[in-house]
């Protein structure tokens, strides 16, 4: 794929014209997808995917365009200098662009980690057979992703990645259901048992007779699953450059009055996990970290190449919306997080989560799969799905009590378009106060 | 039709898999994005997505794979991969031969349009974007604004071993708009002329979404926002505007009404529904008033189509009619699976995606009431529009959303913007407490380009069509300042 990626960008560099430049990002994959419910395979099939961006540059002018590929070399060649001819015709038509930005040193990168993961058949053999009896449902996404990125100038960056995620949940009845996920680079049957025996323990759990809580605010722990989806509605506009200036970060009482989280929260975009290409899609090479939220103050945006180029910044991200976010550990040791918690909800997963007020950072959502009532340190009873409204403020500042120790690192299993490289780790975090409305 | 799309077609016919049945849908899809934002152009993007998607049924199995290697030798590899995961599936899976349909349609469809994406050259289309930011701007309280047009073609050919041959290709518009105010730590938005909607059809559909002549009220809109008071609190009526309407048909009707949900398929991703398959026929989804249609047919509507992505001849349909719910959203293959009619709405997002059971259409029918009549009926209450946040719990029931500009109604009068409104509710019992639907007088067609669903996900476009709606005794507040 390498190969045909480079030959390609070649071809097309010698069709260059008069002081053009192009710019040429690759993204592909060879992923098999199945989708299981009941227990059994509801869809599957292969997708393999190839896509080229092209920049074209002339000056200060340029258009852009992303093409489709065969992987057939004439076939493919024939359309991209058609595409180029288009993108001509644009340009001239076009103003200049003040903030067209393009990295013009050279940084070469190369990552590989393509050895095939586990035949997909196998795995789903595997899922089926260690949930025998059990209503699961869920999605095993398994093969190859590819990213890269060569210019007219002569850099060249690759990254692929051969992985697996198995995103699942296991149902008592109606809506009552254990979640768990299974991800990474070397698939072990033993591993996928010791989830399923975890999630049978779960289930017992949850077939409890459920308890209905009243609006109002109470104790709760959230696990890291729980603050993930905390953190992604925070990432709605919070941590760019461009959100910053035109006033559109829900952060803005942090810009505006100098609104602070507690102490503990620390946040970071860590690139030097790995997870992700290093090189930005126009090719920028990306910093190891960013450090977003610093001791629970706002430090540093994320800035895009266009952003860099408005406000006289330096690009340090692909965009302005975080992939590999890093939340601070606490103190908490995990097996103290029931006795903490002493009274109140154990909420496993938080879902569809929005703003109420943004300019607040007011976010509502809802609890759902296994959540539970605790009781002096002891789980008592599944609850019935409640929505909760509150601030940032107030659940990583004022409220919050502690996080845990223990981190868990979250690859994130969407696929829109294409499978996700984004990933986070983060802790849980135990809150004096969760304020629940309906 | 797509001459290309059909010489690949006729390639396939010599390398079809010797299987019970299969599909190929072969999809070449076009698009074009301008924008201007803050005075300055933004990057133009093209872009052409290609590729097929072949199905193929062996027994009870059936596997697929998505290419876009459309060569012989590229469809081949396609066939294993397909016939391979149609073999493991035949033991493992869920579906049954008979689940599958077996289309054998021939057809062909298009968009009608009057104005075509072409006939106004770029640059002429970046001097309109370019006004358009210039009445955006008002004064210095907008601090972000944005005028945007998108085009986009699809040419879809679908073709089965039972003689199925459909031909459709679609065409749409993208236009929007943005303005943003702020002061100090307070940021009030308006988007409007198309925004996150769109239509099918050519540029003659822009002044119908109020494209560009809506820039200079919106703006005036997100300033005036700046300065108004936040929206009151308490049980009381609400009038929802088109705009705000088409999330909540979206989230409280769409969602829960789709068969696949009903089924169990979306519990891990996008989640169940509150609906059960004993309720159709009998339960009382609304007032009287309600009445929701399925409505593939009206051309202009972003999900409008001849045939669905199972080669499924789409119909008009009643879901909900005076307030009853009649038939659930599901395609053939969730009709096959429970026994229950349903309509054609099984579509794929994308080349390289299966298809799924979607909204499409799915429409609010027009009432009597003027909006005039409907608001003087209201002693206290807020009206709203435009949908900004929206979230509602995995049975979709249980929802909250927020809109973009409120106003207060008293005594029957529109009296003054209000900020933040916000609305909570519950699915089952909302729409009963629905006391009165628009005439056409208020009707708008709108829609949704981002519905997420599916494993693997699928954003895909679905329209919205509906008046304005009065509905009593409702949990109304404002935002946290």
């Amino acid at each position: 794929m390498q190969d045909y990626f480079y030959s390609l960008g070649d071809a097309l560099f010698k069709k260059l014209e008069g002081n053009e430049q192009l710019l040429l990002g690759f993204t592909g994959e060879d992923s098999d997808f199945v989708r299981l419910n009941h227990n059994k395979i509801r869809q599957a099939g292969n997708v393999a995917q190839r896509t080229l961006s092209l920049d074209l540059i002339e000056g200060k002018r340029h258009a852009e365009a992303s093409v489709d590929l065969a992987g057939d070399n004439e076939q493919d060649l024939r359309q991209l200098v058609e595409t180029l001819k288009i993108l001509r015709q644009q340009r001239v038509l076009l103003p200049e662009d003040p903030y067209l930005n393009f990295p013009t040193d050279i940084n070469h990168s190369e990552y590989h980690h393509d050895n095939e993961v586990i035949y997909s058949h196998e795995a789903v053999e595997q899922v089926v057979k260690a949930a025998a009896g059990m209503d699961l449902a869920g999605i095993l996404a398994n093969g190859t992703q590819y990213s890269g990125f060569a210019n007219s100038m002569g850099q060249r960056n690759w990254h692929s990645s051969a992985n697996f995620n198995f995103d699942w949940s296991c149902y008592h009845a109606k809506d009552k259901a254990v979640k768990s996920s299974y991800a990474g680079f070397d698939w072990q049957q033993e591993k996928l048992a010791a989830k399923v025996e975890t999630i049978k323990h779960q289930l017992a759990m949850i077939s409890r007779p459920s308890k209905t809580i009243d609006p109002g605010s109470y104790r709760a722990y959230l696990a890291p699953s729980a603050v993930n989806e905390i953190i992604n509605l925070m990432s709605w506009g919070g941590f760019g450059l461009k959100s910053h200036r035109t006033k559109t970060t829900p952060l803005i009482q942090m810009l505006e009055q100098g609104r602070t989280l507690a102490s503990s929260i620390s946040l970071s975009e860590n690139h030097a996990r790995g997870l992700a290409p290093i090189f930005s899609s126009d090719g920028f090479i990306k910093p190891d970290q960013v450090q977003l939220i610093n001791s629970g103050a706002y430090q540093d945006c994320l800035v895009s190449s266009r952003s860099a180029m408005e406000y006289d910044s330096v690009t340090n991200a692909e965009s302005e919306y975080p992939g590999a976010l890093d939340l601070a550990a606490g103190e908490l040791p995990g097996e103290e997080i029931l006795k903490e918690l002493d009274t109140g909800l154990y909420i496993n997963n938080l879902w569809y989560l929005n703003f109420s007020d943004r300019n607040a950072c007011q976010l509502t959502g809802m609890t759902r799969f296994a959540c539970f009532w605790v009781e002096n340190g002891e789980i008592q009873a599944p609850v019935d799905v409640m929505r909760f409204d509150d601030s940032v403020y107030d659940l990583l500042g004022t409220n919050l009590l502690g996080l845990t120790e223990d981190r868990e690192l979250i690859l994130d299993s969407s696929s829109y378009g294409q499978r996700s490289n984004r990933s986070i780790e983060l802790p849980g975090v135990l809150v004096k106060e969760l304020r629940l409305t309906l | 039709m797509n001459d290309y799309l059909n010489q690949v077609a006729r390639q396939f016919s010599s390398i079809a898999p010797d299987a019970d049945f299969w599909t190929l849908r072969l999809t070449n899809e076009t698009r074009e994005s301008i924008s201007v934002r803050q005075g300055v152009m933004q990057p133009v993007y093209n872009q052409l997505a290609r590729g097929a998607l072949l199905t193929v049924v062996s027994g009870d199995g059936c596997g697929y794979a998505a290419t876009s290697d459309l060569s012989p030798g590229g469809l081949k590899k396609a066939v294993r991969k397909a016939s391979d995961w149609a073999l493991q599936s035949s033991d493992l899976g869920l579906l049954k031969a008979n689940d599958y349909p077996r289309p054998e349609s021939k057809a062909w469809y298009e968009t009608p349009v009057e104005q075509h994406w072409d006939a106004l050259p770029l640059n002429d289309k970046v001097a309109l974007l370019q006004d358009a930011n210039k009445a955006l701007k008002i004064n210095d309280s907008i601090v972000d604004w944005q005028a945007y047009l998108g085009y986009r073609c699809d040419d879809i050919l679908f073709i089965s071993s039972a003689g199925a041959h459909i031909e459709q290709r679609l065409h749409y518009i993208n236009p929007g708009l943005v303005a943003v105010a702020n002061k100090g730590s307070l940021t009030q938005y308006r988007t409007g002329g198309g925004s996150q909607s769109g239509r099918q059809g050519g540029l003659e559909q822009l002044s119908l979404l109020d494209f560009p002549q809506a820039a200079a009220p919106l703006a005036e809109q997100a300033v005036a926002l700046l300065s108004a008071d936040e929206c009151p609190q308490g049980t009381m009526d609400v009038v929802l505007a088109p705009s705000q309407m088409i999330l909540q048909i979206h989230e409280s009707i769409g969602h829960p009404l789709e068969l696949d949900r009903i089924l169990g398929d979306e519990r891990n991703y996008a989640g169940t529904s509150f609906v059960t398959q004993d309720m159709f026929g009998h339960y009382r989804y609304g007032s009287d008033l309600l009445n929701v249609t399925f409505d593939p047919g009206r051309t202009e509507q972003l999900a409008s189509y001849a045939y669905d992505d199972e080669g499924t001849l789409a119909q008009r349909e009643y879901i909900i009619r005076n307030g009853i719910l009649e038939r659930p959203l599901g395609g053939a293959s969730s009709q096959a699976r429970t026994g229950m009619a349903g309509v054609a709405n099984a579509r794929q997002a994308d080349w390289f995606r299966p298809p799924i059971d979607r909204m499409a259409n799915l429409n609010v029918e027009p009432g009597n009431a003027s909006v005039e009549d409907m608001i003087s009926k209201v002693e206290h209450g807020v009206y709203m529009e435009t949908n900004r946040s929206w979230s509602i719990d995995d049975s979709r029931n249980k929802f909250q959303f927020g809109c973009e500009l409120g106003r207060v109604i008293e005594n029957g009068e529109l009296k003054g913007l209000v900020r933040n409104p916000n609305y909570r509710g519950i699915s089952a019992t909302f729409w009963r407490s629905l006391v009165s639907v628009g005439d056409e007088g208020s009707f708008r067609v709108q829609g949704v380009t981002n519905c997420g669903k599916g494993e693997p996900n699928q954003a895909i476009y679905v329209g919205h069509a509906s008046p304005t709606c009065h509905f009593s005794n409702v949990d109304v507040f404002g935002g946290a300042a």
